[in-house]
Order: structure tokens, then sequence, then C-alpha cells
């Protein structure tokens, strides 16, 4: 519990300079974990089958973009293209998933840079398809949705038509309470997924792969399916985002989406392998709250907004490298010492 | 041909043949051959040395150094310094690389020491130590003291430029040193030496006894520790080879690109020399001067002529697409191999 100790006192110091009243950073706080929650809590499966952190969520989220680029080129809006944008991206989602568990299955022990590279590879697929083949091979009804020289899709997408759908249906205040309702539904359904058959196969998998197997468990099939849920939950996560940030950035939406939620979820507690709906919402409460306050309190306490935002990014990147290191370290440790009992 | 598919490797197979594709169309399209030419020597030249860092990590056991931006900031700090001084021409660029050589062998020392407490998950977390690094050092560049105008921005602004020039410093210092022309090609002499001096270091190196036990110690631990053989030491000693020609080869790099990229340019400068490498015929534990050679020629030539074919052709960004898609594939392709056999 050591780390997201160590966050809550960066951000209430962090946030004693930004001078922000509570009320504000309450608000913000409400908004910004309905609209990641989701995404967050899809990490969640393949850290408890053992897959350690699935930086592969990037497919997830494009399987979500290309549901809603759909969407908006046939311009269906409220909450009828929302509701339709989850139903388009699940086979997507499905597809990509199983890909993904096929691939990282080869690369056993090696999962997390695989499944790195291969966001980054799915990325320049996702690029090749909606830069090259979108308007020439594949027919773009709204010719808005394209770039000039009528091939590629435009950079930035407007989603207007669905902004706030899911947010603002159940409108008694003005916080997204149908969103974090949803987010509750998904806390409650997986802590229920992990107690049938296939969720404690997951747990036996993530424990002992060998085990597993001899205990009559397909370990492979396991795998592929945590996956597939886990790619799933981004894809539906990414819409349930953008849905609230009203704007789809056609090349880049999804390319930080994997390093924040795994941000999140790490500042929260959690490790390559243990994770649950807690960690899940500690972390995306405290490392969206530096999000927040770090810009500001860089610009007070440096003169500098820009020192702020460099040191977000560092700490995204710095709290993975760091637990990283931790994890492993703490797992050679406990190696060597088995070593010493055996001999 | 079932033979010569199988000596030649899938991999290269293909991209041989969509290397002929390009450059047929090249000349059906009526591109200058010797500038295309030109240009991948000089490019050639220009990223050889990094690949060149990756072999001593893997021949030390520790697989594809995904922290070369450490060595890389380490030899960015050493050019801005000599920089700073005001040197210019070859003065400027030995001192560069003199300041840059200890600084990344006690970063080497540093990192490699950590690695070894993290056995098997060198690669993962290599890779978020180095982002890490890298978005430290832009909190480090706002914030450094240089006062040299070159480096700082004119008016306004904190910190170092985002790109320095090097037009009144060390530009093309090693690109014009008794550089020739056969017909229209001009043969970048100095830089190609530069390259062929450091690989053959590595090359005697690794005939020595000295390097022989690297090798040992990476390729079979325990084979290594019966025969007397230090493997953590030898770990580090790969480690801090493999920073310390990342750290010559960012400047060996940058006066020949006539810029140095600061900020967040060297996020993922391990990717492409990581690809090159891989496609030249290295494994996660197998690597050599010959890999290097043959992979970065194909891997630059194909983006070479990748670029001025594909812009007659369609879109800009294209080559730049081409150039995720293959260097991650083949990342992707060396991961999901069976225990680290030849790409």
């Amino acid at each position: 519990m050591i780390v997201p100790i160590i966050f809550l006192i960066i951000c209430i110091v962090g946030s004693f300079f930004t001078g922000l009243p509570f009320s504000f950073l309450f608000d913000e706080m409400v908004i910004r974990l309905a609209r990641n929650l989701v995404l967050v809590t899809s990490l969640i499966l393949p850290v408890i089958t053992g897959l350690g952190l699935n930086f592969a969520i990037t497919l997830g989220a494009m399987a979500g973009q290309i549901a809603l680029i759909i969407i908006a080129n046939y311009s269906i809006g409220g909450i009828k293209g929302f509701l339709l944008s989850i139903l388009i991206s699940t086979p997507f989602a499905i597809l990509f998933g199983y890909l993904v568990g096929k691939v990282l299955n080869k690369a056993k022990g090696k999962e997390m840079i695989t499944s790195m590279v291969l966001g980054f590879f799915a990325n320049g697929i996702y690029q090749l398809i909606f830069l090259l083949f979108c308007g020439t091979i594949i027919p773009i009804k709204n010719e808005s949705l394209l770039l000039s020289t009528g091939v590629g899709i435009v950079n930035t997408i407007d989603l207007a038509n669905i902004k706030y759908s899911l947010d603002k249906l159940i409108p008694i205040t003005k916080y997204p309470i149908a969103t974090l309702l949803v987010s509750v539904v998904l806390f409650i359904f997986l802590h229920f997924f992990l107690k049938t058959k296939l969720g404690q196969d997951m747990r036996a998998v993530g424990h002992d792969m060998e085990i597993a197997r001899v205990s009559g468990i397909n370990v492979e099939r396991t795998r592929i399916i945590s996956v597939v849920i886990s790619t799933l939950l981004a894809a539906w996560g990414q819409i349930i985002f953008l849905q609230n940030i009203g704007t789809l950035n056609t090349y880049g939406s999804h390319e930080q989406v994997g390093l924040f939620a795994v941000a999140s979820l790490l500042v929260g507690g959690a490790t390559v392998e243990k994770a649950s709906w807690k960690e899940a919402l500690i972390g995306t409460f405290l490392f969206h709250l530096l999000f927040v306050i770090s810009p500001l309190a860089g610009q007070n306490l440096l003169g500098n907004a820009q020192i702020g935002e460099y040191f977000r990014v560092f700490v995204a990147y710095g709290v993975i490298g760091l637990s990283l290191v931790l994890h492993a370290w703490e797992k050679s440790k406990s190696k060597t010492k088995l070593g010493e009992i055996k001999e | 041909m079932k033979e010569l598919i199988h000596r030649l490797g899938f991999p290269r197979l293909i991209i041989l043949i969509f290397l002929i594709c390009l450059l047929a169309l090249a000349v059906y399209l009526k591109i200058s051959l010797s500038d295309l030419v030109t240009d991948m020597l000089v490019r050639f030249g220009m990223n050889a040395i990094l690949v060149l860092a990756m072999v001593p990590g893997i021949q030390a056991g520790i697989g594809i150094n995904f922290n070369l931006p450490l060595g890389i900031i380490c030899g960015l700090i050493g050019a801005l310094i000599s920089i700073e001084f005001k040197l210019t021409g070859f003065l400027g660029l030995f001192v560069s690389i003199l300041i840059a050589v200890p600084l990344a062998s006690i970063g080497g020392y540093l990192y490699g020491k950590m690695l070894n407490t993290i056995r098997g998950q060198e690669m993962t977390v290599g890779n978020y130590i180095g982002y890490s690094i890298v978005s430290f050092m832009c909190i480090f560049w706002l914030l450094a003291p240089f006062k040299s105008p070159e480096l700082i921005w004119a008016y306004g602004g904190n910190g170092l430029r985002v790109t320095v020039s090097l037009e009144s410093s060390m530009a093309h210092v090693l690109n014009n040193f008794l550089a020739f022309n056969i017909g229209r090609v001009t043969i970048p002499t100095g830089l190609l030496l530069f390259f062929a001096l450091l690989a053959f270091i590595v090359w005697i190196y690794s005939q020595t006894n000295k390097g022989l036990s690297m090798k040992v110690a990476g390729s079979n631990e325990k084979f290594a520790i019966s025969n007397g053989i230090d493997v953590d030491k030898q770990r580090i000693k790969g480690t801090i080879m493999s920073t310390v020609l990342a750290a010559i080869g960012i400047i060996v790099y940058s006066q020949s690109f006539g810029f140095l990229q600061l900020y967040n340019a060297p996020l993922y400068s391990a990717m492409p020399a990581a690809a090159a490498i891989l496609i030249g015929g290295a494994s996660l534990k197998r690597a050599n001067i010959v890999h290097v050679i043959i992979g970065t020629l194909l891997f630059q030539s194909l983006l070479v002529v990748a670029l001025p074919v594909i812009n007659v052709i369609s879109e800009g960004s294209m080559s730049e697409v081409i150039r995720v898609i293959v260097s991650n594939g083949i990342i992707l392709y060396a991961l999901t191999r069976e225990g680290g056999k030849a790409a």
C-alpha cells in the first residue's frame, strides 16, 4: 500500500500549491473517474490470469474508435448512436482480442513487452487503413470525414452527435450518474465473474500455468478468453471516454490509452500479479488528481507550467518503470530464496 | 528455392522483395538512382552505430537494449557541452564523445546493476526506464544552465531549444571527411570509416577471452557459472558497452543530420535500432556485426527508397506508416519465436 500513500501525499501537497477551490477539484475528479474507470478496469483480468499488464488494450481502443467512425459516417446520434457504437465495436474487439491472445500465447514470459510492441504494430495497421484505404477501397459516405484529397480520414472527428449521450442519460445532477453506474455494475460483474468456474480457472492459470495444466485447465484458451474480455472492455471504455470528451483524435486518441490506464492501475497499488477494482478506483482517482494539479503546481512552484506538464508524463512513465522494477526484484529475490531451500 | 528461403529467413525475404519492388518503381518513376544510393549510404552510416549498440547487449544476455535512450541522453549532453564551449569541427565532435563516454559508462554501470536484480524482465523494464529518463530529462532541458545563444531560445521561452542546429559547430564533419564522388554518388567516407572502426573494435573484443566469456554468460548462464565466469559482471559489461555505443551513435547521427533533437525525440529511438538488427538476422540471444550491416542496410534502404516513391503515388505520411509497421512487425516476430531463434 506504500505507492498510493506516497501519491496521496504528493497530491495533497500539490493541491495545496495550486490554490484551486475544492469544489472545482471534486467536479473534475468525478468527471475523470467516470470517463476512465472502465478503461482501467479492462486491465484487471489479464493481470489475474498472469499475463501482466496488457498494454495491447490499445487494440480495444481502436475497435471502439472504428465503431465511432462508422457511427459518424452515418451521422447517428444520441443514446441510440452510443448503443449502436457499443454494438458495432463488439465483434471488432472480440476479433482483435482473440488475435492478441494468440500472439501473447506465443510469447509466454515476455507478454508485457510483446503486448506493447503489438500496440505499436497495430497502430501502424490502423493508420494504413484509415489514411490510405478509406475513401479508396473502403467507401465513406460522409464526405466531411475525408481529408481534402478525398483519401484518408480527417485528424479530428467531431462527436457532438453522441457527446454526453451516456453521461447525461440520467439528468438528475450535473454529474455523469449513468456512466458511474456503468462502472459500478462492471465492478460487481467482475467480482462475481471471478467466483465462477472460468474466473477461478483464470486465477489458477495466473498462479501457476503448469499446475493449472495438470489439473485439466485449458491454459491457452483461458488466457485468450481473458485477453478477449480485456480488449472488449477497453473498446467500450474508449467509447465511454470519447463520448465525454466529444472529439475523436483519429490518429492519437488511442495511443496513450495503454500508458495512462496502466499507470493509473499501478498508482492504486496494483502490481504485475495482483489487481482488483479497489486498486483501479484508488489509482484512477490519484493519477488523475495529479494530472489536474501538476501543471498548476509547476506554474506556482517553479514559475513554469511546462515543467508540470513534463512532470506528469514523467510520473506516468516513472510509476510504471518503478513498479516493474520493484516487482521483478521481489520476484527474483523470492526465487533465490526458494533455490536455497532446495539445496 | 526452399533452401534459399530457409537460409535467408522469411522476414528478410519479404523485405528484400519489397525493397526490389520499390526500387523498380523508383526506376519506372524516373527518380534519380544516384541520389537514392547517396542517401542510402548516409542513412546507413548515421544509424549503424546505434544498431551496433544492440550487439553487446544481446551478446551479454540482456536481450534487446530498449534503454538505448539512456546512452542517447548522455551523447546529447556531451554534444551540448561542446557547443556551449563554442567548439567546432572535429574538435567539437571529439570533445562531445569524450564527455559522453564517461557519462554513458556510469549510466550503463548503474543500469546494468539494476538489470541484474530483475532477470527475465529486462526488456519491459528497460523500455519504461528509458521512457522515464527521457521524460525526466525534458524537465532538465528546461532548467539546464546553458548560456550559448545557439542552444537557448532567442527571446522568450525557457530552457533549451527543441532542435539545436549544428550548422555552425560540427554538422557533417564526418560525412565530409575524405568524401568523394563516384559518378553522381557521393561516398561519405569519414562516416563509414568511423562506423568500421567501432565495428572492428566490437568484433575484436568479441574474439578475445573477455569477449568470449561475455558471450558465454549471455548464451548459457549455468555453463558460464560452472566455468567460473562471473555472469553478473559480464552482463554489466555488456550493458555499459551498449550504452557507450548509443552515446557515440547519437553524436554521429546528429552531426550527419545537422541537428540535435532534444525533449521527446529520443523516446522511441530504440525501436528502429532493434528492428534493424533483427531484420539483419539477429535473435534475442544471438547477434554479430554481420547482422548489424545487413540489417541497417536493408532497413534504411527500404526507408530511403519508400519515401520518394510513395510521395509520388500517395500521401506523404505513408512512408512513416510503413516504417512503423515494418519495425514493430519484425520486433513482434522476434519476440514470438520459440526460445529466441533467429528472426
